[in-house]
């Protein structure tokens, strides 16, 4: 037992941190055994349900047969397109999502008067349920990569920009008082205060946009790919495999998960030296 | 109208007008300061002892009348001043040294021999050391301390101080109060300080503004003599005469 002892008290710095180190860790522990437990319940539950028929094997595939024609499509080379069409969608939606929306942003910041004229547009179109306005992206881009980036786009401008600017305005007055004192332009309030205060907003909406593109691809693909995740669950929707719309589910959750993960990762490395 | 002052407020007036109406913050308001002399303004809150220092600094325009400096109207804000505000308003995501290069770089003077002058102001206030840390991990005095390197590095000849001690414990300020007289006093600055601490007031002046409000106006000023404005501030508190002039203002400030 000494060498688990030492293991889970490691780094420890006193009798009474080491008691705290393997406190904290064992609890760590146990919710992540947890976790796994609910996971294993879970797909344990499916497939048994699946194979004494409890849910109709038909609709609901069942884990196994949809790990089989996860890895046989994978061997295939029938994924491939799939996921690179979507993730890439995805990337390059949030990524203009969140530059658009910040230089908006921007630009109203700097005048007041736009800010005032622009400010019922703003407040009508983020009430407005973007994916609505899908068969006028098909209309203007044709159906494909554009309209389905178009989509990307439109779902996370329009927060983007309505929390930056928000982020900008909110900027304590006695800041900016401080570099007027040594006589800043606006060009420089705004390089050397609003938008470094800015800063980790403008990269916390990195991280809402992700989830957002998301949806847009997916609609976006649904409405008019002929490639993409979105489209592979539409096609097995229409011929019926379930077990395929199950598939891009799966792609898809792993897919975002990492993805999610990274833009945390990037926004960590940005603000590190920022309390 | 030419004179020997290196600050005169001639005749200020200042509205301020919005939706609500109009606030009168103050209302003719005429004195000078002499270069190297520290004139406090001192007054209820609201009085427009804020509103004075940025017009003085070319922040804000008067309704009426004209501030000149060295004879020359103010018409924007000047190199020829520093500002210091009520907190420190250190940048959080820069390091100290970085911070104290601000106005450096917004004036466009970053020369190695200028940062090198920035360094060493720090140096003289005993945080050299630090001049990689971030402001987060500096206490409040030594913030307040930083923030005093930043308006020193562009060397300006006066210093605006508006309410610098206030969010400060006792001990602190006390300290710093020292340490920004003697500062100056070295430096041969000019400074108007903003206060409504009595005994700060009195402690660090050459002369008191004393200012009643609504609409903001000059009521007295009052002369500190020599045994008060010679020691430093601390040990200004310590002069017999001290006791006297806390009275004297505290009346002023207290019956119309
Ligand atoms: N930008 C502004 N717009 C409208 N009214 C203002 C503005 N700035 C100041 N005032 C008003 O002018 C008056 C004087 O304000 P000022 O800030 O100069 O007072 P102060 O003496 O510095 O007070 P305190 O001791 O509380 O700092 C107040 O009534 C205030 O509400
Ligand atoms: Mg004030």
């Amino acid at each position: 037992m000494k060498p688990l002892e030492d293991w889970l008290t490691r780094g420890k710095i006193s009798e009474e941190h080491g008691k705290y180190l393997k406190k904290e860790r064992l609890y760590s522990f146990l919710v992540g055994v947890s976790q796994l437990v609910i996971l294993i319940l879970f797909i344990g539950f499916w497939e048994i349900a699946s194979t004494y028929k409890w849910i109709d094997p038909l609709l609901f595939s069942s884990p196994s047969r949809i790990w089989e024609t996860f890895i046989t499509m994978l061997l295939a080379g029938e994924l491939h397109q799939h996921i690179i069409a979507t993730v890439w969608e995805t990337i390059v939606g949030f990524l203009l999502g969140t530059i658009l929306g910040t230089v908006i942003a921007i630009v109203i910041w700097w005048s007041k008067f736009l800010s005032r004229v622009l400010d019922p547009y703003l407040v009508v179109l983020n009430g407005m349920p973007k994916v609505a306005l899908g068969p006028l992206f098909i209309v203007a881009f044709g159906g494909g990569f554009m309209a389905t980036i178009a989509m990307a786009i439109a779902i996370s401008i329009v927060i983007t920009t309505i929390v930056v600017y928000g982020s900008f305005k909110e900027v304590d007055p006695n800041y900016i008082k401080l570099v007027q004192t040594f006589g800043a332009k606006k060009q420089q309030i705004f390089s050397k205060i609003v938008l470094p205060v800015s800063f980790p907003t403008i990269i916390s909406t990195l991280k809402v946009n992700v989830g957002l593109a998301w949806v847009g691809v997916i609609v976006g693909e649904f409405l008019v790919s002929k490639l993409g995740l979105g489209y592979l669950i539409i096609y097995g929707f229409q011929v019926f495999n379930l077990t395929l719309v199950f598939v891009s589910l799966f792609i898809i959750a792993v897919c975002a998960t990492i993805m999610y993960h990274l833009v945390q990762y990037v926004e960590k490395l940005l603000l590190k030296n920022r309390n | 109208m030419q004179s020997d002052h290196l600050i005169s407020f001639e005749h200020v007036t200042k509205t301020f007008i919005t939706w609500d109406g109009e606030t009168h913050a103050v209302e003719n308001v005429s004195f000078s300061v002499n270069e190297g002399e520290f004139v406090t303004l001192l007054g209820p809150s609201g009085c427009g002892k804020s509103t004075l220092l940025s017009i003085l600094a070319g922040l804000i325009k008067p309704t009426n009348g004209e501030v000149h400096i060295r004879n020359e109207k103010v018409t924007g804000t000047s190199k020829h001043i520093g500002y210091m505000l009520q907190q420190d308003y250190l940048l959080g995501w820069r390091t100290i040294k970085e911070n104290i290069f601000l106005g450096l770089e917004i004036q466009g003077l970053e020369t190695e021999q200028n940062q090198k002058k920035a360094l060493k102001l720090l140096a003289e206030m005993g945080l050299l050391s630090y001049k990689d840390h971030y402001p987060s991990q500096l206490s409040g005095g030594m913030r307040q301390r930083v923030a005093l390197v930043r308006t020193l590095a562009t060397n300006p000849d006066i210093l605006l101080l508006d309410e610098p001690f206030s969010a400060l414990d006792y001990q602190t300020k006390l300290k710093l109060e020292d340490l920004v007289i003697d500062t100056l006093r070295r430096k041969k600055k000019t400074a108007v300080l903003v206060t409504h601490d009595i005994s700060e007031a009195i402690a660090m002046s050459d002369r008191i503004i004393i200012l009643s409000p609504n609409p903001g106006r000059i009521k007295t000023v009052i002369e500190i003599p020599d045994v008060i404005r010679t020691p430093l501030p601390f040990a200004s508190r310590e002069v017999p005469e001290f006791q006297s002039y806390f009275q004297m203002v505290w009346k002023e400030l207290n019956y119309s």
